[in-house]
């Protein structure tokens, strides 16, 4: 076993970050995710592996920074939570819109508006249908484990740089903020400036060779044929990743007659309330879609043969059941339970609402 | 085997350091753990509160409602979790400051006097170890060289030296728990 500790979700972002070569973090600190720069200050890591952390004047600085970065081939940064995404989400749709690829990490706190300090899932929409302006999508991984904040971390930036896409980690309170057992990833060194000409050489603004083009990192074109063609170019890509990088995990699903479908932290409380309503009788099972986008669609409809019915379980008043409705096509009822603001479902709660939104159907 | 856990009481009391040993004790013995604690804007004298779970197996939510054991260290914790610990389950509660005592019939009940131990000791820091030796008495589910061990690995080296006293109370602990009601 490698080097195995005891830590909290956002310590092990700014660890694992650390550790898989990052360039760059770009940051501002805000509740509950500010442990992620803090950690990283504390480590230091610009002694270390030369990674820059800086802290910036505000979230839009802090993006723009991201996108300097980027730009220049190199794998770097950001976290936040939700309302401080909002304020992110211009520099967002400008990454996706210049094929840039970086890592943005979002732990969810209950909104709208300053909201709460409190864990929530009601970011789902923003991470998922845009944010931002114009036809874009973000790779969204949910972690549902301290392990897998660690894992998720090279996984996004290793996504991002294969489809020249912005990723995001989409997590919460919950995660953020608990320590659990964590098998750190051994260190790879940050990449030298001839390892980024040779993989982002044919984009990356890291200076003009002479006898090549200059490379131009923008998100404009006001000739709408050649954007129209941009645009294509872009769908075929979210289709790509719709075929080849669904992430899912199916628990307890092999006899179920029912469904729970949930993500991040909902996904860890429904396999308490699993335990809980097999004991009374019910088989129950997961599917927890890990990538939000490309969501796993298709896993969702190869169990409609086998489940009666499907509870959508969420710490918001309803947005992935959306997702699970539009797999579903009203082939068996969908519902969806949730606590929002600030308040963490029961695994009773959970099993109480089975019971009574599709059970007593 | 699993365990879940609430550590309950006053911010101030080594309530969340204490989950933290205790879940490092368990990694010490190749068990899973989870650590979730109340957060929020509390502060030094507000409420604080633990989630701990120890299991042979992957812990399914790290949020609960119901719990095998609940430490009590405060009235207001009393008053929240008394009715959360499960049938037969167990609490532990230290009656310093407890002016309603637990009522339930149906689970084991347990009293150590850890703040009375901590001022007899000359060190109130020692107080949170004084409870974890209570539990470790009632509920034997690491060995107490693991805690070292957990103790080695949580505490900054600088603090190492204060790993024999921590030690010392714990045993304290564990000799000083008095049965309230076995079931």
């Amino acid at each position: 076993m490698g080097d195995v500790r005891l830590m909290k979700g956002n310590e092990v972002i700014a660890e694992a970050a650390i550790r898989c070569g990052c360039d760059g973090y770009f940051g501002y600190p805000i509740t509950p995710q500010s442990e992620i720069m803090e950690t990283l200050m504390i480590r230091k890591p610009a002694e270390e592996t030369g990674m820059v952390v800086l802290q910036a004047e505000s979230e839009v600085a802090a993006i723009n920074m991201v996108y300097g970065g980027a730009s220049c081939g190199k794998k770097v940064m950001t976290s936040s939570s939700s309302p401080g995404i909002s304020l992110k989400a211009e520099g967002i749709t400008y990454l996706a819109g210049a094929e840039l690829p970086a890592l943005i990490v979002n732990i969810v706190r209950g909104g709208p508006g300053l909201g709460t300090i409190q864990p929530a899932q009601s970011d789902y929409f923003q991470a998922v249908k845009g944010g931002g302006h114009g036809d874009y999508k973000l790779i969204v991984l949910a972690p549902a484990s301290v392990q897998e904040m660690n894992d998720f971390v090279d996984l996004g930036f290793e996504l991002s740089f294969k489809y020249l896409n912005p990723a995001m980690i989409l997590s919460d309170g919950v995660i953020g903020q608990m320590m659990e057992k964590v098998e750190l990833s051994d260190y790879k060194p940050r990449w030298t400036d001839e390892e980024i000409e040779k993989i982002s050489g044919s984009w990356a603004t890291n200076g003009k060779k002479a006898g090549s083009e200059r490379n131009i990192s923008t998100s404009l074109d006001l000739d709408s044929a050649k954007q129209e063609v941009f645009n294509h170019k872009l769908q075929a890509k979210y289709r790509a990743m719709e075929e080849n990088d669904v992430r899912f995990e199916k628990i307890a699903c092999d006899d179920a007659e029912y469904l729970f479908v949930a993500y991040g932290s909902s996904a860890r409380i429904c396999q308490k309330s699993i335990e809980l309503a097999r004991e009374k009788g019910i088989k129950v099972g997961l599917l927890r879609p890990i990538t939000l986008f490309p969501y796993p669609t298709k896993q969702i409809q190869e169990m409609l043969g086998q489940v009666k019915g499907i509870l959508s379980v969420e710490m918001s008043a309803g947005q992935m059941v959306e997702d699970v409705r539009l797999a579903v096509e009203g082939k068996v009822p969908v519902e969806h339970f949730g606590r929002y603001g600030g308040i963490i479902p029961t695994p009773e709660e959970v099993v109480e609402a089975l019971e009574e939104k599709i059970l007593g159907k | 085997m699993t365990e879940e856990i609430i550590i309950a009481g006053f911010g101030g009391q080594g309530v969340l350091s204490m989950g933290k040993i205790l879940a490092y004790s368990g990694i010490m013995q190749d068990q899973e753990v989870s650590w979730m604690p109340s957060y929020g804007p509390e502060m030094r004298g507000g409420t604080a509160n633990v989630t701990v779970i120890l299991s042979d197996d992957r812990i399914s939510s790290p949020v609960l409602k119901k719990f095998d054991t609940a430490i009590i260290l405060n009235q207001q914790s009393m008053d929240k979790f008394e009715n959360d610990v499960k049938p037969g389950g167990t609490l532990l509660y230290d009656p310093n400051g407890i002016t309603r005592h637990p009522e339930r019939k149906d689970i084991n009940i347990f009293k150590i006097p850890g703040a009375a131990l901590a001022a007899e000791m000359g060190n109130p820091k020692t107080f949170n170890m004084i409870i974890l030796g209570g539990f470790l008495n009632v509920k034997p589910i690491v060995k107490i060289e693991n805690v070292k061990k957990g103790l080695e690995k949580s505490l900054p080296e600088r603090h190492h030296k204060l790993i024999p006293l921590n030690i010392e109370a714990i045993q304290k602990g564990i000799d000083s728990v008095e049965n309230v009601q076995v079931l």
